[in-house]
């Protein structure tokens, strides 16, 4: 337990280190939060600002705020490490140690968001408070829904990543897997809007995935439209699911593993 | 005398996927892969008792990292057997990680973006090495190893001695029954190798550690160990003691003597045994069977052809005992 705080600890500092990352990410997420919810905002006042699928103007906004705030946080896009370790090989030093690979992984995954959630997630969602009506958490039970609730949706964004990065025991190259994933994530996942949006049939199909448990989740508990048990607990599935995927894929590709060079 | 590291029958085979030449070859390889099997080690068996330091010699592309990949339980055999301090390395291979110490002198074990002395750190907890242990350990190493002007630089800016030493130090921390070294002195300057031939010795004595090393420097092997393993193309070629190897293999000797004045010499040297190398003016060097002559007897023999002012012999090097088993 004690190595895996430690690990956590370690990759937590190593994220103050990147500045200047920090600040451009700062400013790439708050122009995206203007440009989609400014979007939204003419499109509301085109329908006499009443509410869309069961979402009020404000409502979506914040949306719109949450999930660029919390992007980095559960960190979507772009963690190819575990594929980069295994195809060069250094995933030997990994595996020579004592210590149980996915968890290895995992809290310094946990020690990233966290940094993450202080560097650039408050922050972002500071800048949209300032420059538009955001609404606040549904309640103090809410907020610390939310808060739950972020932290399972890192895990369970970890445990995608991770399944996708496992491809590399199998593909040699992974810029296919990654290009799908991100397509399959944006759409389903309420990052570009509330899933409400979508046809009825997609909807249905996206509440039965994952990815709607990245940010939709947080963000109808942090809203006070779906009660926070139920949240967590459809979270909590999908991170007990998920767990016994990984598993077991990583065993078939530790069996698998060619270890390139030297 | 316990067995430490036992292997039987050790087999790696390799797909390795072809690419066809020209863009023709290439379309084809969209459909049909070619491809073909390498057999990386060959039905490998040894054994290396507790406290034996033991080279593990060949070729490039001989399968001596392959070996060693295997008996930590990173790779998978496809056939065989092995038994490393009690387990079975690559369906135990977490029990296995805290009773070895590794080190790839490709590679890092450390993090590349830590401070060397954070990673030692993190290595710890790891290991869960308690305190106590740890400080000596680390004492150890840093004093040794003189780790001292480094420690708190990142990983990444090391040079390569630097960093070898430093993966040198994280090998041991935990106190590894069974340190396995492929390459440790690869690119290194003299110093440095000197500096861990001495740290492994000493460890090897101390503590006893059993060592299981593979390089190219055979001044590594003359410095460490008895026995060398010899291995070319997967298959052990040479087991054994390496002053009986010299004994077997390398059975001509050198010896090179000075004379006062230049001697004139005639054939009756090639009828005692003898066989002219060279001469230049006072200095004659002439090669002799070990198994035939003694050195007194071709001292002897010498100075029927003048007052000898001195004289030396000359062992065959171990670089020339290699190759002749490479060639056999
Ligand atoms: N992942 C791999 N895929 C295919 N072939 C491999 C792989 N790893 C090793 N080989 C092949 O197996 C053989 C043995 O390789 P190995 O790395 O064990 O050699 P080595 O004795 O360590 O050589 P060197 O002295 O150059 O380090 C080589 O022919 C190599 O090409
Ligand atoms: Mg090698």
């Amino acid at each position: 337990m004690r190595l895996y705080l430690e690990l956590a600890r370690t990759s937590f500092q190593q994220q103050f280190a990147y500045r200047a990352a920090t600040l451009a990410g700062l400013f790439t997420n708050s122009i995206f939060g203007v440009m989609i919810a400014s979007i939204f905002i003419a499109f509301y006042r085109s329908q006499g600002n009443d509410t869309v699928a069961s979402w009020t103007p404000d409502q979506t906004v914040t949306l719109i705020w949450i999930n660029q705030s919390l992007l980095m946080t559960v960190f979507i896009w772009g963690w190819w490490e575990v594929t980069r370790s295994i195809q060069s090989g250094a995933i030997v030093s990994e595996l020579l140690k004592p210590f149980d690979y996915f968890s290895y992984w995992l809290s310094r995954d946990l020690g990233r968001a966290v940094a993450h959630f202080l560097l650039r997630g408050i922050p972002t969602f500071t800048v949209g408070a300032i420059f538009f009506d955001l609404l606040r958490p549904a309640g103090v039970a809410a907020a610390f829904g939310f808060l739950g609730s972020v932290t399972l949706a890192v895990m369970i964004s970890f445990c995608l990543r991770f399944l996708s990065n496992l491809a590399g025991f199998w593909v040699l190259d992974h810029r296919g897997v990654s290009m799908m994933y991100v397509a399959i994530f944006n759409f389903f996942s309420g990052m570009l809007a509330p899933l409400d949006f979508l046809p009825d049939t997609v909807q249905t199909i996206a509440r039965f995935l994952p990815f709607q448990a990245v940010l939709m989740v947080p963000n109808e508990i942090y809203l006070g439209r779906m009660p926070i048990w139920q949240g967590l607990g459809v979270q909590a599935i999908w991170i007990v699911l998920l767990t016994l995927l990984v598993k077991r894929i990583l065993r078939a590709g530790e069996q698998k593993l060619v270890v390139q060079g030297g | 005398m316990t067995t430490q590291i036992q292997a039987r029958d050790l087999s790696k085979r390799f797909e390795r996927h072809t690419r066809r030449a020209g863009m023709v070859g290439a379309m084809r390889g969209l459909f049909d892969r070619a491809s073909e099997t390498v057999t990386a080690v060959d039905a490998v068996s040894f054994d290396v008792a507790r406290g034996e330091i033991v080279g593990y010699i060949g070729p490039n592309g001989a399968g001596k990292s392959t070996t060693i990949k295997m008996l930590t339980g990173v790779l998978t055999p496809s056939s065989g057997e092995a038994t490393v301090a009690g387990f079975t390395p690559w369906s135990e291979r977490r029990k296995l990680a805290q009773q070895i110490g590794v080190v790839f002198g490709q590679r890092t074990q450390l993090w590349w973006d830590l401070p060397l002395i954070e990673s030692l750190e993190l290595l710890q907890h790891v290991y869960r090495v308690p305190e106590q242990r740890f400080r000596e350990n680390f004492t150890m190493a840093a004093e040794l190893l003189e780790l001292g002007s480094f420690l708190n630089t990142p990983v990444r800016q090391l040079s390569l001695g630097q960093r070898m030493r430093g993966d040198l130090a994280a090998a041991l921390l935990h106190d590894p029954q069974v340190l396995y070294l492929d390459e440790p002195t690869i690119g290194l300057d003299l110093v440095a190798k000197t500096n861990i031939r001495e740290f492994l010795a000493h460890l090897n004595r101390e503590a006893g550690v059993t060592i299981l090393l593979t390089t190219h420097d055979l001044a590594d092997i003359e410095r460490l160990c008895k026995r060398i393993i010899v291995i070319d193309h997967g298959h052990i070629v040479h087991d054994g003691d390496l002053a009986r190897l010299r004994d077997k293999i390398a059975t001509e000797r050198t010896m090179t003597v000075d004379f006062d004045d230049p001697p004139t010499l005639d054939d009756q040297l090639e009828t005692r045994g003898m066989r002219l190398l060279d001469q230049t003016g006072q200095r004659v060097r002439v090669a002799f069977e070990r198994s035939r002559l003694t050195a007194p007897d071709v001292l002897t023999a010498l100075t029927e052809y003048g007052s000898i002012r001195d004289m030396s012999i000359e062992e065959p090097s171990i670089e020339s005992i290699i190759q002749h088993i490479y060639k056999a």
